[in-house]
Parts: structure tokens; sequence; C-alpha cells
């Protein structure tokens, strides 16, 4: 076990542990906090992407024009992978095609569109008690009920709450929430506290986790509050709720897990490999609705902000039109773009008609005034005041120097890839200099140019052995051709010798004819003899060295070929 | 598209640029004080020489006038330079200096944030190399002069070379605290006789110890306002007080004391204003350690052993050389890969 003892007791005595850096930007968050989690009512249409999970997309299974129920599932799970996708309500498929989703690419992926019928009737569900059932059928229910990372990450619930090689010392129950403006999770804990504790039970089950640490950070007193009376009211044991200093990005998962464990989860490296695993609030509460309910994941709590009237959070139905929900909400008219995330690591949404999805944690109507267009840039003087606020400890000024001089190498010698694009570099920068689209850009760049390596190598491989084939195949007709002159040659100068020396062509006609049959019969026997190699009894010394030689040659070559992972037929032979 | 993060802070160059400005305003208060407003004149000439130049070798690359002009930095290069050079000079000392600082040793590299040697310092080295004569006309602070020449008569002196009928300029320049120290122990005083010279005060010469004080305050709010970090003047001041008081107390008759280094010439200004140059300075903080330890040893030897009597410039510019290499040196470990971690 890779936790040593020294950290062991840290954890006992709750020291908290610090990351290098973090900003404090404002957070407006209490804009969205002044009212209760409000449902939206049903919009006309949801616009359900099959692909909201990392992993593989999952698999249509429903016709246009087929009636489905709430809670039907319509994207089958494909592969180890992936996660089904339900109807959030019931009503009419109407179309399955590629549509704009909610994605900083902008690119359409696959989408069910479906129009409510209004009954929102459910399908018959039925949950299960998790002590009485094994932990393969509980992670089958997650992931059959679509369950995954609702902090954004969007991962499989199911293959995260499994851990074969590594034993797991703490479950992190992630309610830090250290975005500005986002709310929803803050807004979850405070209504929703006991199945949120409920399903971190499960979990911890399923991990066969010693201790669950449950980290808020220190501004949100009324979700610390909720979570601790919930914890002592339905007696959960080993597990702590635990305020965190307000400290952005603290709610980044390895942050979170090194200020409440003291480990540092290395990028490429798993938590679960240090004995750690973490999840969010809201997927906590999600895993236990699928599992004690039977209910999928069919809908998430989105905080409404920004430009509008009454910031708010919802109780949003996946696949909910972004346009609607910002109508809901009393959208402002000077309101130019749509936010989804928060404003350090949100994206800036394609249009506003995509659907709400799993990731969708909330929604910022930016206005030019809220957001002004960014300034100029200036040259970076080094002052390397993002230096000092990266969580990750890297040298942003220096990787962004590499990035923009394209010495991708250099960049990735200084770790751009541990780079999470938080946003506190380019956030304290006082030339303005957008940072992260530097690293987004190397990045991108890199996986290219490898993607585009690797293919020319491959391509190359294939073009070398053509080659190679090609003069093997030339090589070995030349061979067989000069052996059969060789014998013809053989052959007639046999007859020759046997011949008189002076031919009168008049003098015996039938002779003549008689010694080009004997000639042609002797060269045919050559030919013979030449075909079948070993029998060179009738050979010259000199000839047999040479018939040696050009086996040897032989040999050597389609050793060559077979070295060389010769996948093709072998080389013919007469 | 636009891409996050979506918020940034209002800092901006130009605002840290002005804050290093205020800071330097304490130590010219005192100079006058001390010195008599000609240091003004200076830094009046230097500034308007650093915007011309400026604002010329922009026009020459082609680069917008407006946010290159309002980042403030050739202020600073110009300030550092009149404050490092005598006041009472030909006015055509300072534009010289100023003009090839913020042409070559500036706009020639790059510009703003590419500068591998300190602008102001270039101009100081260029200047002390090709003047050596004016460059050492320093006035003496008006407790000690023996004529007080009026403001007037010093403008005149400046802008045209002509001294008031009666007055020579040996009666109102004198050698640098520094330089004094330095030739009179080649004459072969100890170093208790020659700080017994009226020109010394407290901890090194008259006035000039007030204005390096000056700058030390404005340098700690610097640090308190975090423009600059503070491990570069406390390494700095920090070795440089070391060598001197292990040396002095080797030999007290040939080496001064580490006040008085502190306290003399550029050290000051050095520590809180020159080498904190981001520009020319590591980023990461083993890198300003070495570099700041490094300058300060090169000061004292410079003072100790070298041709010049102040050795700040030199020091600033051989450790701007180096950077790179140490920044190359000096990369700390990344989150979760420290050793000696799990």
């Amino acid at each position: 076990m890779a936790l040593s003892g020294d950290s062991f007791k840290a954890i006992e005595m709750r020291t908290l542990h610090h990351f290098h850096g973090g900003i404090h930007p404002p957070t407006h968050k209490s804009q969205s906090t002044g009212t209760g989690i409000a449902t939206l009512p049903l919009p006309e249409k949801l616009v359900v992407p099959l692909h909201q999970h990392v992993g593989n997309c999952a698999v249509p299974e429903v016709r246009v024009g087929e009636h489905v129920l709430k809670g039907q599932r319509i994207g089958r799970p494909e592969g180890r992978q992936s996660s089904a996708v339900h109807a959030p309500t019931s009503g009419t498929v109407a179309a399955i095609d590629m549509q704009t989703v909610a994605h900083a690419s902008g690119m359409p992926d696959l989408c069910v569109t479906l129009i409510p019928d209004g009954k929102d009737e459910w399908i018959a569900h039925a949950g299960v008690d998790y002590r009485n059932t094994s932990h393969t059928d509980l992670r089958h229910m997650l992931r059959d009920a679509g369950v995954v990372g609702l902090g954004g990450a969007v991962f499989p619930s199911d293959i995260k709450s499994y851990s074969r090689h590594h034993k797991i010392t703490t479950l992190v129950i992630n309610g830090a929430e250290c975005e500005p403006y986002i709310t929803c999770d803050d807004m979850l804990m405070r209504e929703r506290p006991r199945d949120i504790l409920r399903g971190a039970e499960v979990l911890r089950e399923l991990l066969y986790a010693d201790e669950v640490l449950i980290g808020i950070e220190d501004n949100k007193p009324e979700a610390i509050a909720a979570m601790r009376k919930a914890l002592e009211q339905d007696g959960h044991q080993h597990m702590e709720v635990i305020a965190v200093p307000t400290l952005y990005p603290g709610g980044g998962a390895k942050q979170l897990i090194l200020v409440l464990t003291g480990v540092e989860v290395a990028a490429g490296v798993r938590s679960t490999e240090k004995g750690v695993q973490c999840f969010n609030v809201a997927t906590a509460w999600s895993v236990w609705r699928a599992i004690a309910h039977g209910e999928p994941l069919l809908s998430r709590i989105v905080t409404v902000t920004g430009n509008v009237e009454h910031a708010q959070n919802f109780e949003v139905l996946l696949g909910t039109p972004v346009q609607e929900l910002v109508a809901y909400a009393g959208n402002k008219p000077d309101t130019g773009r749509y936010i989804m995330g928060g404003p350090m690591m949100g994206v800036d949404l394609p249009n506003s008609s995509v659907g709400v999805t799993k990731a969708t944690n909330c929604i910022i109507a930016a206005s030019p005034a809220l957001f002004p267009p960014p300034q100029p840039a200036l040259p970076c003087i080094r002052c390397t005041r993002c230096t000092d606020v990266c969580p990750a400890e890297l040298q942003p000024q220096d990787l962004y120097w590499f990035a923009k001089s394209n010495n991708f190498g250099k960049a990735q010698e200084f770790s751009l890839f541990d780079c999470i694009e938080c946003g506190a570099c380019a956030y304290v920068c006082p030339s303005h200099i957008p940072l992260v689209h530097y690293y987004r850009y190397a990045k991108s760049e890199i996986l290219v140019r490898d993607h585009d390596k690797r293919a020319a190598d491959l391509a190359r491989e294939r073009h070398e052995f053509r080659q190679f084939r090609i003069e093997r195949e030339k090589q070995e007709k030349a061979e067989r051709l000069a052996q059969k002159e060789r014998a013809a040659a053989e052959a007639k100068a046999k007859a020759v010798t046997e011949l008189p020396t002076q031919v009168d062509p008049a003098a015996d006609a039938d002779d003549t004819q008689q010694l080009r049959i004997d000639a042609a019969l002797a060269r045919a026997k050559e030919q013979a003899a030449a075909a079948s190699p070993r029998n060179t009894e009738l050979l010259t010394p000199e000839q047999r060295s040479e018939v040696e030689a050009i086996e040897a040659r032989r040999a050597k070559i389609h050793k060559i070929a077979s070295d060389a992972g010769a996948d093709d037929e072998p080389p013919k032979r007469n | 598209m636009w891409s996050s993060p979506f918020l940034t802070t209002p800092v901006s160059v130009s605002q840290i640029m002005l804050r290093v400005l205020y800071a330097l305003i304490p130590g010219v208060a005192l100079y006058v004080w001390y010195f008599g407003p000609a240091i003004l004149v200076s830094i009046t000439l230097a500034v308007v020489t650093a915007v011309a130049t400026e604002a010329a070798m922009l026009k020459l690359r082609n680069r917008p006038l407006k946010p290159f002009l309002s980042d403030n930095s050739a202020l600073i290069t110009a300030c550092l330079l009149a404050l490092s050079i005598p006041p009472l000079a030909p006015w055509w000392l300072i534009v010289i200096g100023t003009a090839f600082g913020i042409a070559v040793a500036k706009h020639l590299y790059g510009g703003l944030g590419s500068n591998t040697f300190n602008p102001a310092m270039v101009g100081y080295a260029v200047l002390i190399i090709s003047f050596p004569a004016h460059m050492t006309q320093w006035l003496a602070p008006g407790m000690l002069s023996l004529l007080q020449l009026p403001f007037s008569a010093q403008l005149s002196y400046i802008f045209s070379g002509h001294l008031p009928s009666g007055s020579t300029l040996d009666a109102l320049t004198m050698a640098t605290p520094l330089d004094t120290l330095k030739t009179q122990l080649h004459l072969g005083l100890s170093v208790d006789e020659i700080r017994s010279m009226p020109i010394y005060g407290y901890l090194a010469g008259k006035g000039s110890e007030m204005v390096a004080l000056g700058f030390a305050l404005g340098g700690i709010y610097l640090i308190a306002a975090r423009i600059i970090p503070w491990v570069l003047p406390a390494a700095y001041l920090g070795t440089l007080f070391i060598i001197a008081a292990v040396f002095h107390q080797i030999d007290p008759e040939h080496y001064v004391g580490p006040l008085f280094h502190l306290f003399s010439g550029a050290a000051m200004l050095g520590a809180f204003f020159i080498f904190t140059d981001p520009v020319g300075s590591p980023t990461t903080f083993r890198g300003r350690v070495i570099y700041a330890c490094s300058a300060a040893l090169l000061t004292w030897l410079i003072r100790t052993f070298g041709g010049f009597p102040d050795g700040v410039a030199f020091a600033a510019l051989l450790m701007n050389m180096c950077v790179p290499l140490i920044d190359a040196w000096t990369q700390p470990s990344v989150f979760g890969k420290k050793e000696g971690k799990r």
C-alpha cells in the first residue's frame, strides 16, 4: 500500500494540506442562492445527445415516431466504457440525427429529439437494497441508469466505483464548488443532504473505502451545516464533512484530494493508485436515486445566472434547450453569448438551442458588461504572477513562450500536459495574455502531430516493405531466368560436342533431325535436373558452386523477408 | 469562438510599472532634500528622451504606439538611469545614455519583455566607459559644499556648460563616498581614518545614506504590494552584508563594514529596483537566490578590487547574461512529481 504512516496520521488529525498557488476571483454566488431549486416546466422539445459521457457513444434503441415513457432507455451503452441514455419524460421520438451539442468543439453529435406528451408518465422502475445486492449488480445498475460524474467530467460512475488492484483508503466527496457563479452543488447540499450521504455510503461500500471525507469550501456555511446535520441524523460512520478554504481551483479533484489527504496525484496517475477515489456530491445523489429508487439520470441541477432577472438553480430535464432555460430565468436583451460551466473553465456555447447535458452544471448568460471582451495582449514581462498561482506548479510563462514559438518538444519537457487548464494564470496575467489558449493550441498541435507521425510511420513501413517485396520478386524471377538459360546453354553445348565439328547440311538430313531430337531430350533432362536443385550429379564443380551460391542468396533473401514480418505469400518456386 | 477563462484581474503592466515609479518617490524626495533639485532636471531630461526614443523605435518596428507607450516601462528606465548618474552633468550625457538604453538595449533586442539586459544599466555602462570624467561630477550634499550654487546657475551649467564667474566645479562637486574610500585606501589610510572624514555620515556617505534609505522604504512598499519578489532584495542585501562583514572582521583596516556597503552607491537602488527587473531576472525561486547572491558577490568584488567605484551596474549586466542558464538549471518539480513525496 502506497500510503505511508505519517500521512495516515495526518488524515486522522484532520490537518488540512495546501496546494500551490490558487486565486480568489469574485465568487458571484449569492445571486443564485436566494431561492431554492425550482423545477422547470416541461419544454416543448428535448434534444437529448446520446454521447453525454466519457467513452463510447450510446447506441440508439428507439425508432423515429416511437412513443417512449419517462425513464425508458433510448441509448444502450456500447462497450466497456460507456453509459446509458434515457427519455427524460414521456413523449414521441421526432428525430434521431446529428445536431449541434453543448461542447467546446461545436461539432454535431447524434441526438434524439423528443416531443413530450405532457403526461410525464414513468416506466416501471424499482430500487434495491444495496446491502443485499452484489457489487457487480450495483455497478450494472449504475451503468444502466446512466450515472456519470456530474462535476463536469462525466466519467461513467460504474467504472470509477471499482478498484481491483488498489486498496481504497479514502473516498472523497467533492462539494467544494470552487468556480465563481456556480451554486448547483451548494443548493443540492442544502436541500438534499441525506440522499447525498446515502449515495456516498453506497460508493464507499462499492470501493471498500475506510472513510469518507466530504470537502466543502468554507464560503458555503449553509451547505456545510445541512450536510453535518444529515450526517448526525442518519448516524453515518467513518464519514466527515470538512470545510476547506475557499481558493480556486480547490474543487479540482486533485487539489481537493491533496487538501484533504495530503496525497499528490500526478498527471497521468489515477488517484486509486494512491488509495483515494473522488466523486462529486451530485453524482453521489444520483447514485442513491439509481440504486435505492431505480431512477435513471434524467435531470440535473443547473445554475442559471449572469445577465438574467432572477438567477436561480433549476432541476432541468436533460435535453432542455438552453434558450428555454435562460428565458425562464428572465434573460436580459443584451445577453450576447452563453457560457456553460463557470467563467474560469467553462465553454462558450456554439448557440443557445443546444440541449442541457449531464455536464451542464451552470449556464451563465454573458453580456459585454459582465464579461468585457479580452483586452489586447502585451508581451510577457516574466513577472511570474502566473507561476505564483499555478496549482500544477508549472512555469506558465515558459510554456507560453514555447507554445508561441511552436517549440512543442520543449513545452512537453516543461510538463505541458500536466496543465489542468484552470485558467488561474490567465486570470492574473497583467499583460492580458490568453495563456490557456496557447496551452490548448500546443496540446492539440502535439496530439495531431503524434497522430500524423504514427500514420506516416506506418505508411512508410508499408511502402518500404512493398519496395522490398517487388525487388525480391524481381530478383527471384531473374534468377529463375538465368538458371533456365544456363541449362539451355549447357544442353546445347552437350549437343554440339556430340555433333561432328563440321556439319554438312546436305549430307544427312535424317541424322541431323535425330541429333536435334536428342539435344531437345537432353535439354529437357537438364531442365528437370535444374528444377530439383539437390540433383546435381550431372553438374560440373563450377556449376555446382554457382548453384550453391544462388541457393545461399535465396535463403538470405527469405530470411530478410521473414525478419521484416512478411505477411505476404511465400516466394514462389517452379 | 472565445475560450475560458472569461475573467481577468484588472491589474495591468502599466499599473505595475506606475507603482514602481511611486516607490521611487521617497528616495527622489530625499535626494532633492540633500542635494538640491538638479536631479529633477536629469529625470525630466531622461523621461523626455526615453518617451521620444520609445516612440521612434516603435514607429520603426511598426508597432502600435499607444499600448506600448502607456506601459510606463520606459519611464522606469529613464528614472533609474537619471538616479545612477551625477545630476550636475551636461544635458547630453543623460540623453545619450537614455537613448542608447531604450534604442539598443531594449528595442533592438525585441522591446518590452525581450530585453536580455536592463536598459538603464546598459545606458549607465555606456556612459561610464565613454565619458568617465563627466560621470564623476557628483554634487556634494548641501551641508558640505563650500559654495551654494543657485538652481538657475545649475540649470545654466547643465545646458550651456558655463558656471557663474568665481565658482569652480571642484567646489560644487566631489567624489562619491565609495570612490573616496577606494582612493584613500590606495593612499594608505585605514578604513577608520577614512570614515572619520567629513563626507561620511552615520552609515555611509552623508546625504547619500539617507537617499538609500528612501529607496529601501520604496522597495519595502513594492514587496508589500507584491510587485517584486522578496527573495531578490533579501538575498542580495543579505549576501552583500555577510561578505562585507566577514572581510571586515578579518581585516578592518582594509575592508569597510557591511552597513557601509549596503547604504553606499547603488546597492539599495539595485536591490529593490534594478535586480528586481522581472525581464532580466530568473523566474524560479532557487534561480532568484542564485542570481541575487551572485550579484551581491560581484558587486562586492568590483567595489573592492575592480577599476570602477561601484559594481551594481556591471553586476546586473553580468547576471542578466546568466539568467537563461540559471532558469534552465533550477526548474522545480511539478505537482505530484516531487522527489521524496508520494
